[in-house]
């Protein structure tokens, strides 16, 4: 089947977000969209799936204009899609999910499911899936449930199936298996359309690559172009993807963590029995998939946890039990994996999101009345220290992208003298442009002997930033491992591989392991 | 490094917390009830009648001790607080049957406290669940109208208004028709029509159902209050006499002791309430059009990109809601008596709401839950008739305290829809 985009636009008020764009999907091919966040793609793939209706242009299948209401229409072309955010129920079955929509029935309508376990087992078999039919959805790991997505376009017999995003929340080892089972797709006719900004998998299983920026297709590349000009096409300037920072110079260690568990409100021991250091003047990157007792470790930190075992001191004080006023008092600046819900307050203004932490203290107070004038003294220095493109410091934070909201949360968590630093997905969602800019804070804060805590699931960022290297698996600390560690052996340790076993199976030397357990 | 991550060994890790909520509750029930209904119980003999006249065959009554049986229950309950206590010790949860034994327990020794400290200690057992499954024939429609809203993620407040606008639309059909059959009718488009008005405004225009739901209460009650004192009480003989529905009794099946009365004598309003729960609950988890329900209520989005018609599916559920609840309001004005007056649902729709909750979104939890609410109802009733020891308030207070204490989580927590009253809005 071939799939045809004829200038299409699609305009939200006075925003498009798509411009123009011409896309030719051919039978048989894997056609990446390359883009960074917020470049469109998704809004381009919504409106192919018939979620929403373009503002111009048509789409062809086959050379014949088809009109989509609905995505049942896109269903019924022959269109699938495995979203970014599964849509999947999450209390449903395997089979109830691949059912819904597409129910095979016995008299009164009546459910047969045997007849879609069959389909799934079919499948399954296939492409060695290994789906259960009957197992809950919400009890399944995120690669499984990717798999029941691909499943559910499959059983709707669609000959094109776009995949958005679709590696963001993998190991690298599935994100690998993922990348063989769109081959064998591909080699049994299914187009693909990929939709992705890691120039990696990109360059790994595409025929054709058209670059999107700021909702335009900027051109198509071969896979075999340089992973520098990809990266400039998607970006529209020169990008260094690769950062030079001087080697770590650590002093004493400060930061020290020891049999931390943490239980969750559901009852699970999400953090269990972690034990670290970090020291002066470097740079300790946690790494793991999402969802591995990351965000309750460094919530643990903070004091927001309320189920918390072990024992976190800096400077030899104990942080556990006291309040978040007076953790973040002791010296920790913290950046939240998720700044619109806790990095910011997206109805105040940049100016009061930058005192969010301080309004209370000298000079921004003074008694029980605010300075206005001090709050907005500082707001301008720090929005052009951190290049923060605003027409004004008294716009509201919602109003920035995605970008420079990082960089009002970076540049408050950074306006004061710190003694621990910990930053959670400091880059997610940010543009090429500015997380150069934001790594490179993050290195001249480590330059400056502060301790760093780096949360990141993003493989790239760990090994960009890191000095040392914590993998997380199911709330457990597989091993600290150095920087230089290659990426296969990280990508087994975020499965689940003790270190010295993912070694051996990668045949790599030893030296670069540091035996820091407690 | 060779080793795997070293973790310390078993006795030293932190064990997991255990909640002491339920140990510590079961305790504090268990020996209040060992004092009040065990020692402090009455001296005389409560006397439970198992079978009625029409019975096939005659079971003995019941004759208990009220001290001893009081005590025995009592300490029944403290060993099974100490179970729960001796579980909670070895960071083990209580399991799920020890609440509800203690539970059972629990009110078989308020029973026999209460009877036996009545002026006339005995009353009949089968009388006494009779009664219940009665009362609970509205709030078990009201349940059912608010499972199906809630299924598929709309939040039904207005399930007292459901029920009233059927009563009332019950009542002035039947009288001016003179069929309570076309009054039955009559109720569920009633109860239908408070739903339109749901829907419209949830659904179409995503005004906060919780708002839409309680507004809707106010305006039927004052609608149909009005009508009542403008229309009613001018002409009662023609506009509020609707007369009642039949009592089908099947012949034989219904002189089984104790469960005859409860399946098999009944009004047609009795028997469409056991189909309705029936119907619904292999409708909702048997059949393609349940699976789309609730795809629609957990998560609309998914549902939506599997070309189902999120907000179609809801509207038609609201209103069909709308239609069981207000069939259910006709039990107060063709069944339990024959006419209409003010109120007449008197909250029940909230504790059918209540009922929706303790039986976790399922018909027949919620059908069971609304028994127990029933049956709360019918012995504050019967009990205030022997003339027990407690002032009559605080055994009107009983249905109430019974609904706070089951929905508050003698069972734990329960899990609503995930797109419970969240609005479905594309994009």
């Amino acid at each position: 089947m071939k799939l045809e985009l004829q200038g299409i636009s699609k305009a939200f008020g006075s925003f498009y977000a798509n411009e123009d764009i011409d896309l030719v999907v051919e039978a048989g091919q894997i056609h990446c969209l390359l883009g960074e966040n917020g470049a469109g793609k998704s809004t381009l793939m919504n409106v192919l799936y018939g979620l929403y209706e373009p503002t111009a242009g048509r789409i062809l299948v086959d050379g014949k204009p088809v009109v989509f209401r609905g995505p049942g229409d896109a269903m019924a072309a022959g269109i699938g899609m495995v979203h970014q955010h599964f849509m999947l129920v999450p209390v449903f079955t395997v089979a109830e999910n691949v059912a819904l929509g597409a129910e095979a029935t016995k008299a009164g309508g009546i459910l047969d499911l045997e007849v879609t376990r069959k389909k799934i087992r079919e499948i399954s078999d296939k492409y060695g899936f290994d789906v259960d039919p009957d197992a809950v959805v919400e009890d399944l790991p995120v690669g499984v449930q990717q798999r029941v997505e691909i499943i559910k376009a499959l059983v709707r017999n669609a000959e094109v199936l776009i995949l958005d995003e679709p590696t963001a929340v993998l190991t690298p080892q599935e994100t690998d298996e993922l990348l063989d089972i769109m081959r064998q797709l591909k080699s049994n006719g299914t187009s693909i359309v990929f939709i992705s900004h890691k120039l990696r998998e990109v360059k790994a299983v595409s025929d054709v690559i058209t670059v999107i920026r700021r909702g335009r297709v900027v051109g198509d590349a071969p896979p075999e172009a340089e992973t520098t000009e990809l990266a400039s096409m998607m970006v529209g300037r020169e990008v260094k993807l690769t950062m030079d920072k001087e080697p770590a110079n650590p002093g004493e260690a400060t930061f020290k963590v020891k049999n931390l568990s943490v239980i969750s409100s559901t009852g699970q021991r999400v953090v269990d029995d972690l034990s670290f250091e970090i020291h002066r003047g470097e740079i300790l990157a946690i790494a793991g998939v999402q969802g591995n007792g990351q965000t309750e470790l460094t919530e643990a930190i903070l004091g927001i946890q309320d189920r918390v075992t072990g024992s976190i001191t800096l400077e030899g004080k104990e942080l556990l039990g006291r309040s978040v006023k007076q953790v973040l008092g002791s010296g920790i600046g913290f950046v939240p994996e998720d700044r619109t819900v806790d990095g910011l307050v997206p109805e105040f203004t940049i100016a009061e999101n930058l005192v969010l932490d301080l309004y209370d203290k000298a000079p921004f107070a003074k008694g029980i009345s605010m300075r206005p004038a001090e709050v907005k003294k500082n707001a301008e220095s720090r929005v052009a220290e951190f290049d923060v493109r605003t027409p004004s410091a008294e716009n509201l934070a919602s109003s920035l992208s995605g970008g420079n909201q990082q960089k009002v949360v970076m540049a408050r968590e950074l306006s004061r003298p710190l003694r621990l630093f910990i930053a959670s997905q400091p880059t997610r969602g940010v543009d090429v442009g500015s997380i150069e800019f934001l790594h490179r804070r993050i290195v001249e804060e480590r330059d400056g002997g502060t301790p760093v805590m780096i949360v990141s699931t993003e493989l790239d960022e760990v090994l960009q930033l890191a000095d040392r290297i914590a993998v997380l698996y199911k709330g457990r600390l597989i091993g600290i491992v150095g920087a230089d560690t290659p990426r296969d052996v990280l990508g087994l340790m975020m499965a689940g591989v003790s270190p010295s076993e993912a070694e051996v199976s990668q045949q790599d030397n030893p030296d670069d392991m540091e035996g820091d357990f407690a | 490094m060779s080793a795997p991550a070293p973790t310390l060994p078993a006795k030293l890790r932190p064990l997991a917390p255990v909640s002491w909520k339920t140990p510590i509750m079961l305790s504090v029930i268990g020996l209040l009830s060992l004092v009040f209904f065990g020692f402090a119980g009455s001296e005389q003999s409560a006397t439970f009648g198992i079978s009625t006249g029409g019975d096939v065959f005659t079971l003995p009554d019941l004759v208990v001790p009220g001290i001893a049986t009081g005590i025995v229950l009592g300490l029944g309950m403290c060993v099974l607080a100490g179970y729960s206590i001796f579980l909670a010790r070895e960071h083990r949860p209580t399991p799920g049957w020890v609440p509800m034994v203690f539970a059972a327990l629990f009110i078989f020794a308020f029973l026999v406290w209460v009877v036996s400290g009545a002026r006339t200690p005995q009353i009949s057992l089968a009388g006494l669940i009779a009664g219940s499954v009665t009362l609970a024939v509205p709030l078990v429609f009201g349940s059912l109208s608010g499972v199906l809203c809630e299924r598929a993620g709309v939040v039904n407040i207005a399930i007292e208004g459901q029920l009233l606008g059927g009563a009332f639309s019950a009542a002035i059909i039947a009288s001016v028709t003179g069929s309570p059959m076309l009054g039955l009718l009559a109720a569920a488009v009633a109860g239908a029509l408070v739903s339109v008005v749901l829907a419209i405004f949830s659904i179409k225009y995503v005004v906060n159902q919780i708002i839409v739901g309680v507004v809707l209460n106010v305006l039927v009650s004052g609608i149909t209050g009005f009508l009542f004192t403008t229309v009613m009480q001018e002409d009662p003989e023609l506009y509020n006499s609707p007369g009642r529905l039949p009592v089908i009794d099947i012949p034989g099946l219904s002189a089984i002791p104790i469960i005859g009365p409860i399946l098999f004598r009944q009004s047609i309003v009795g028997y469409l309430m056991y189909i309705a729960v029936a119907a619904v609950w292999i409708g909702l988890f048997k059949t393609r059009w349940g699976l789309r329900v609730r795809a629609v209520g957990e998560h609309p989005k998914a549902a939506d990109t599997l070309g189902i018609k999120v907000n179609t599916t809801r509207f038609v559920n609201v209103v069909l809601g709308g239609a069981i609840a207000g069939i259910g309001g006709s039990f107060f004005t063709l069944v339990a008596i024959d006419s209409f007056t003010k109120e007449i649902s008197g909250g029940r729709g909230f504790i059918a709401l209540a009922a929706v909750i303790f039986g976790r979104w399922n018909p027949i939890g919620a059908f069971f839950a609304a028994l127990l609410f029933g049956f709360a109802d019918n012995l504050q009733s019967i009990l205030t008739i022997i003339g027990t020891p407690v002032p009559s308030q605080f055994m009107a207070m009983l249905p109430y305290v019974v609904t706070v204490f089951a929905v508050a989580g003698l069972v734990g927590k329960s899990r609503a829809p995930a797109a419970d009253g969240e609005p479905y809005v594309k994009g």
